[in-house]
């Protein structure tokens, strides 16, 4: 076999591509051919490391050193010591800050990645349709470990002691939650699991339920031990068919296999989990409008109490948990309480899977420990924001949540920090907002979701998001006036007190949030009467600067309603009576004379 | 497979599942293990289409590999994703995925080892 080839990977990721990555491969690229290396030594492009703060980096392979900071100028020194003479460059290693130890390979820096992977842990690594492969990843050894040697309680007692809380979006604890439906006796109880992702952005439950199904199955089985349920029923939404593709074979393969069923590995547990299907109503989310949805009644909430735990499916005893809280389980069991509540902050343990959506590089699927903050999430595995715009705000929570400002940036995310932020975790949709987004708009956007998604049960709801709307509506009209943003917070804050569900409770949370941290931005609406991100059409005004204007009549040809009008080779102007703000002139004039004031 | 009547069986079933993959302990050559992403995501930005060509493409040029359909990994920007483990090193991922740098991936990186552009690289911690 020939020598094996020097691979020298430069990481292209947006984060070090703004540090001039790109400079620092082709100067290799230059010292490589200077030295006639060619053959041997490759450079090679690289998505993300997940070191942004440290980039650029470079690794060297087979050797696997890692490089940061690297400048182009270094790159005589890497080729000269590393590759010719053997010798690691010293100076380019990474120092740990507690050791004063250099670091060299990515295995030893592995501890400074940012995402931990607990609940994707089996994701895209093995076949969802193969039950052999999800045993070969430790998959049904939780549960078997806990029919053989633990009690309920013992369970219990391990998922209390984690601190795991529920992933749906409340955070409620769910050792809690298992131990008030163990307690209430009944002769039937049911493990219902909430797959009835509907947060607009958010994507974890699908994925999950998609790549690895049996971790789901697996935690329902181990929860209906604990609360003596022999039966399972999963609330997934008709919109995700190829996760109820993978579910249905899953389920099927665990029966044939024992692991699902009568006696389940001669334990005399018995255990067996069916799917039901939700049309895709928002509302459904909510735990007893869900309940309701599955015994065939109108998807609902009513009051609680009683709750699910009480009186839930069919009056009995119900526990529902999120997709994602199902598969933290198996890993607490393996692993223990004491490794879980290690990771996280003091309130909010373990991980938390994001869908990092909107205006953020890296669109996708990320898990971090709880703790991480906003700034990590979109600026070093999100790989910042898009088009190198500047950020404004996240949006966490969905339509339920509140945006996250620059000031909130280093705030640590966990359930507590994100509410007293005035957001909420909900189910960890994170949609990046930069600064071409009308935080107005954006409130509009949320409450047109929330008024079609009410189910019209209490007046609050039903009435008071419509009339909210109608005011948004009004103040991105340009007809608004100063006394509207005072009525719209009284109005917001008797729909959060007075209506029946989560839904109602949390719909003017969005509202709420960008008048508190964009107060200017609704101000400048209502008084202006100008959109100062330049998305309301109709506060917008196309505006021809004549010192740029060369009249070349591009735009007055281009103009669908013919508003444009001048002489050739003389500046044109624009009719603002006739324009109907299409920007179809902007996009063609290639002098920047036309501006939006 | 039997039925798993008891915890042994589902701890042995597990050791013959694990000896199995990638052809591992029955004399043969270990294989190229190759997990194409085919998720929502995946499938969206037309990771059947890859999955199809590998299958393909490694039969006919003669390639010991297995190909399995995985879920997504959560690279939704850089779909469609494959993630290569030649015997005995670390899984490889790469990104942006179409038919050509699926070639390209198969003449040099599965053939050769040699590594080509879109590499994503482990930018995570794992449990165990």
């Amino acid at each position: 076999m020939t020598k094996k080839k020097i691979q020298i990977i430069v990481c292209g990721g947006t984060g070090c591509s703004d540090k001039n990555s790109n400079a620092v491969a082709e100067s290799l690229t230059i010292e490589i051919e200077a030295n006639a290396l060619e053959n041997d030594v490759k450079v090679v492009r690289s998505g993300c490391f997940g070191l942004c703060n440290l980039g650029p980096v470079v690794r060297v392979m087979p050797d696997d050193v890692v490089y940061i900071g690297v400048k182009p100028s270094d790159a005589q020194e890497i080729i000269d010591e590393h590759i010719m003479k053997g010798r690691v460059v010293e100076r380019l290693l990474f120092t740990d800050a507690l050791t004063g130890k250099k670091l060299r390979s990515a295995q030893e820096m592995s501890g400074y990645r940012k995402q931990m992977r607990i609940v994707l842990r089996n994701c895209g690594i093995i076949d969802p349709e193969n039950i052999e492969e999800a045993i070969a990843h430790d998959a049904y050894e939780a549960l078997a470990r806990v029919l053989t040697t633990m009690t309920p309680d013992e369970v219990i007692k391990i998922v209390k002691d984690s601190g795991l809380r529920g992933r749906g979006g409340g955070g409620f604890p769910t050792g809690l939650k298992w131990e008030i439906a163990r307690k209430n006796k009944a002769d039937e109880k049911y493990v219902v699991c909430n797959a009835d992702e509907g947060d607009p952005g958010a994507f974890m439950d699908r994925s999950v339920l998609e790549g690895d199904p049996h971790a789901v199955l697996e935690a329902m089985a181990i929860c209906g031990y604990c609360i003596e349920a022999s039966k399972g029923l999963i609330y997934i939404r008709a919109e995700y068919p190829l996760a109820v593709a993978r579910l249905k074979t899953a389920i099927a393969q665990a029966k044939e296999y024992g692991l699902l069923g009568e006696n389940i590995m001669n334990t005399g547990f018995s255990f067996d989990i069916e799917i039901r299907y939700g049309a895709g109503a928002f509302v459904c989310g909510e735990e007893t409008a869900l309940i309701h949805s599955m015994e065939g009644l109108r998807g609902e909430p009513t009051v609680k109490p009683p709750f699910p735990a009480e009186a839930g499916f069919r009056g009995k005893p119900t526990n529902v948990n999120n997709v994602e809280t199902f598969a933290c389980i198996s890993p607490i069991i393996l692993k223990g309480a004491e490794w879980f509540s290690s990771i996280g902050t003091e309130k909010s343990k373990g991980t938390k899977v994001f869908a990092l959506a909107g205006k953020i590089n890296n669109v996708g699927l990320i898990e971090v420990p709880m703790g991480t903050t906003l700034r990590e999430v979109i600026f070093e595995i999100g790989g910042g924001i898009r088009n190198g715009k500047k950020f404004k705000a996240a949006q966490t929570g969905g339509p339920s949540g509140g945006c996250l400002t620059e000031k909130h940036l280093d705030t640590p995310i966990d359930f507590d920090n994100l509410v007293a932020a005035g957001s909420m975790m909900g189910s960890g949709g994170l949609i990046v907002m930069d600064e071409d987004d009308c935080m107005v708009s954006v409130a509009k956007f949320f409450l047109d979701f929330t008024v079609e998604e009410s189910c019209g049960k209490c007046a609050p709801c039903r009435i008071g998001n419509k009339r909210l709307h109608e005011l948004l509506e009004h103040i991105t009209k340009g007809k608004g006036v100063p006394a509207d943003l005072d009525r719209l917070r009284n109005m917001c804050l008797v729909i959060k007190d007075t209506s029946l569900c989560g839904l109602g409770q949390s719909s003017p949370n969005p509202v709420l949030s960008t008048l508190e941290n964009f107060k200017d931005e609704y101000e400048a609406h209502v008084t202006a009467k100008k959109c100062p991100a330049g998305k309301c059409r109709d506060l917008m005004e196309y505006f021809i600067i004549a010192e740029n204007c060369v009249g070349c009549t591009a735009c007055a040809r281009v103009c669908p309603v013919n508003a444009i009008t001048g002489e050739r080779k003389e500046p044109h102007v624009i009719n603002p009576e006739i324009c109907i703000k299409c920007g179809a002139c902007k996009e063609k004039c290639k002098f920047d004379a036309i501006i939006i004031k | 497979m039997k039925k798993i009547n008891s915890v042994e069986d589902l701890r042995k079933a597990k050791e013959k599942i694990l000896a199995g993959m990638h052809g591992k302990g029955k004399g043969e050559k270990e294989k190229v293990l190759v997990r194409v992403h085919c998720g929502t995501s995946g499938l969206a930005s037309g990771a059947k289409e890859i999955l199809d060509f590998l299958t393909l493409e490694l039969e006919k040029r003669n390639i010991d590999a297995t190909v399995i359909r995985t879920g997504d990994m959560g690279y939704c920007y850089a779909e469609p994703t494959i993630e290569v483990t030649r015997p005995g090193e670390s899984p490889v991922v790469f990104g942006y995925v179409d038919k050509i740098k699926a070639d390209e991936i198969i003449e040099k990186f599965i053939k050769n080892g040699d590594f080509v552009d879109g590499i994503i690289p482990v930018n995570y911690r794992t449990i165990d």
